[in-house]
């Protein structure tokens, strides 16, 4: 075997081992003030990893920093071996990482048909009847409205639609902003069930950012949680879960 | 499900809202009312007579007319009002109205802009008599087809253009300037006067490309003015405020519209007739105007096309997707603006003469006007906004008869702004969202066999 050979193999053994995502020390800033303050965790294939915190911690901006905007001022992004800290989001995204933004984003004058296709744009429609169907199995009330516009939906459809879209592009790595923002508890339960299909289907990695800490760490492998924009605690999902100082911060009031 | 809901209460509202009978009643309680009132202050006019005393005239006309007008206004009113009452019981139905009534009015303005110059021809005994027709004809087209080209930039893509008459100025002199300068033919320049203004599309798209909103408007306004200060000032360049003249005329894909013996007329062995190159130009500014129309429809079916609408819709949303929004953004500004280079090569062929004057913003303005009125995004919304906008100035013109009613010294082409006016705060007031503002979406259930 040849040198280039053999490194080609030392290259995938390394990617095997080293997590699909890998946060290193990233800082963030809107104007002066900071947002993250060196923040660090990684997600392996396959996982399944909840980022939780409170209004303000800066979990959304940790993501929307994955995603490149704003762009990490210190620190390394690295996605599959490669470095997206200085990538703009457009081509981050052509990496097959997907992303339900916060506050859903959907296209609210398109049809949820044509918000799919939009999902399914990377791929230039090559799998789109393929995609669609498997949506429309894993969200049924999608099915329902294909040709209705997707600002007439409720909210809980309005964030299936979102995801649904995110997954229409086949991603590797799938990030969901809180999914169960302002929905009623049968619908979060309905979305974070098909989460974990796809994971336990599917193999698909998914980093999720979640204020419904029970919901999230309960459907999580590992955990981490973010106090004013650096990560203080991390674990499984179940060590966070019986964790005394999560439960007072985060899971009073109850199982809901 | 829905109806079944609705329909009882319709029915309702219609057997409550029947009462025609009642309505005129109503309204003829107003036109007395008015007939009250104007017998004191209206029938009576004292005049100075040709000695010292007064001399009494009366009215009677104008009191009748009044009361008329006053009738009729009240009937509308009620009328509307019935209707809406009506429509609020049963909005579902209304909806489909809206876009049934767009399938309809679409084919009809098709037919009648392909056989204009034939009616105007019937209607006023020849060709010749049909020249204000064919006229007014060929000016609303290339006002709909800036319409159409704007609504690429504006109703697709979202990116509020107020300077697009720039676009419609390089077209214009690129091909006054080609042709007076180079001798180039006007079939050579017409794509060449495309490429030259979809360039500018994205001169325009680089700065411009974070902007959004407000912001982008005001420095798509600026770039409008840019380019007429140039044209006024670059003398050597464009001939300054005095502009360029003595255009070579359009030609039968090189036959001359001449008497002479190569002429089109001797060519296909027809007697010369003048309005020939007219009738012509009109054929050649539909095309030009349904072109665009094609590729507008066909771009809504493309990625690209779809991008565009998504970009309107959410431009943080697009990014993730991993749509590049630079490219997205810049395709939107240099098609639209290639499209107003077409009607501005067009434009100056059919003036032989161009000067800054033609492109103020008050045309930005217009064609602005023409893309909101018609509905963001429509294509048959922006072909009647189009119609009503530039024609309906241009019958106000004929409408003599109200002399009869007003007085001698009245002329309604001094109130053409007013009623233009009118018009638009009726629009805000009835239709806000635009006349057809149903989006038709690109893909249906009907596609789903494929």
């Amino acid at each position: 075997m040849s040198v280039a050979g053999i490194n080609v193999l030392v290259e995938e053994t390394r990617a095997l081992q080293a997590p699909l995502l890998d946060v290193r020390g990233v800082s963030a800033y809107y104007g002066s003030i900071q947002a993250l303050k060196g923040v660090d965790l990684h997600v392996k294939e396959g996982e399944i990893v909840a980022l939780i915190g409170a209004n303000g911690a800066g979990k959304s901006t940790l993501m929307m920093t994955i995603f490149g905007q704003p762009q990490a001022r210190t620190g390394s992004i690295t996605y599959a071996g490669r470095d997206i800290t200085r990538m703009a989001t457009h081509e981050i995204a052509r990496l097959n990482i997907a992303q339900s933004p916060e506050g859903r984003r959907i296209f609210s004058r398109m049809s949820v048909r044509e918000n799919l296709q939009m999902g399914a744009a990377l791929h230039g429609g090559r799998y789109f009847a393929e995609d669609l169907e498997r949506m429309c199995v894993l969200f049924p009330r999608l099915k329902e409205r294909l040709d209705q516009r997707g600002g007439t939906m409720s909210g809980g459809e309005q964030q299936m639609l979102a995801i649904a879209r995110a997954l229409m592009s086949r991603p590797r790595l799938l990030m969901l902003d809180e999914p169960s923002l302002g929905l009623a508890p049968l619908i979060v339960k309905q979305i974070f069930s098909a989460v974990r299909d796809l994971n336990e289907r599917e193999g698909l990695t998914v980093f999720i950012v979640e204020q419904n800490a029970y919901h999230a760490l309960k459907l999580a492998h590992r955990g981490y949680v973010m106090v004013t924009g650096a990560v203080t605690m991390s674990g499984t999902g179940r060590e966070l879960l019986d964790n005394p100082q999560v439960k007072a911060a985060y899971l009073e009031g109850g199982q809901h | 499900m829905a109806t079944g809901s609705t329909t009882p209460i319709a029915a309702t509202a219609r057997a409550e809202a029947s009462p025609l009978p009642g309505l005129i009643k109503d309204a003829g309680l107003f036109a007395l009312v008015t007939l009250g009132l104007c017998v004191p202050i209206v029938s009576y006019r004292t005049d100075l007579g040709q000695g010292i005393g007064l001399v009494i005239t009366t009215r009677w006309g104008t009191v009748l007319a009044l009361c008329a007008a006053i009738f009729v206004l009240r009937l509308v009113q009620q009328l509307y009002l019935t209707g809406r009452a009506r429509r609020r019981a049963a909005r579902a139905p209304v909806v489909e109205g809206a876009s049934r009534l767009a399938a309809i009015l679409a084919p009809i303005t098709l037919v009648i802009a392909l056989t204009l110059p034939l009616l105007a021809t019937l209607l006023t005994g020849s060709l010749g008599e049909g020249r204000y027709w064919i006229d007014l004809g060929i000016l609303i087209l290339t006002y709909v087809m800036l319409g159409w080209g704007l609504n690429i930039v504006v109703g697709l893509a979202g990116l509020l253009d107020l300077g697009y008459v720039a676009f419609y100025a390089v077209g214009a002199y690129s091909y006054a300037l080609l042709s007076t300068v180079f001798g180039l033919s006007f079939w050579i320049c017409l794509p060449l006067a495309g490429l030259f203004a979809a360039a500018f599309g994205v001169l325009l798209g680089f700065p411009v490309l974070r902007l959004r909103g407000d912001y982008l408007a005001i420095v798509t306004l600026a770039f409008g003015e840019i380019i007429r200060l140039v044209l006024i000032n670059w003398t050597d360049f464009s001939g300054g405020a005095a502009g360029i003249s003595s255009i070579p005329r359009v030609s039968f894909f090189g036959l001359p519209f001449t008497a002479g013996e190569n002429g089109f007329a001797a060519t296909f062995g027809l007697s010369f007739n003048a309005m020939h190159r007219l009738v012509f130009l009109y054929y050649l500014i539909l095309v030009l105007a349904l072109v665009t129309n094609l590729v507008t429809l066909r771009m809504r079916r493309l990625p690209l096309g779809r991008a565009w609408e998504a970009l309107r819709e959410d431009e943080i949303a697009c990014r993730s997707l991993g749509i590049d929004t630079t490219i997205t953004k810049l395709t939107a500004f240099a098609l639209g603006a290639m499209f107003a280079g077409f009607a501005g090569s067009f434009f100056a062929v059919r003036q032989a003469f161009v000067s800054p004057e033609s492109f103020n913003f008050l045309e930005s303005a217009i064609i602005l006007a023409i893309v909101v009125l018609g509905g963001m995004g429509s294509q048959i919304g922006v072909a009647i906004a189009a119609i009503v906008m530039i024609g309906g100035p241009e019958l106000l013109r004929n409408l003599g008869f109200l002399k009869a009613v007003f007085g001698e010294g009245f002329d309604p082409n001094e109130y053409r702004l007013l009623l233009f006016g009118l018009a638009m705060v009726a629009m805000m007031v009835f239709r806000p969202r635009g006349l057809i503002s149903e989006r038709t979406p690109s893909v249906t259930i009907a596609e789903r066999g494929r």
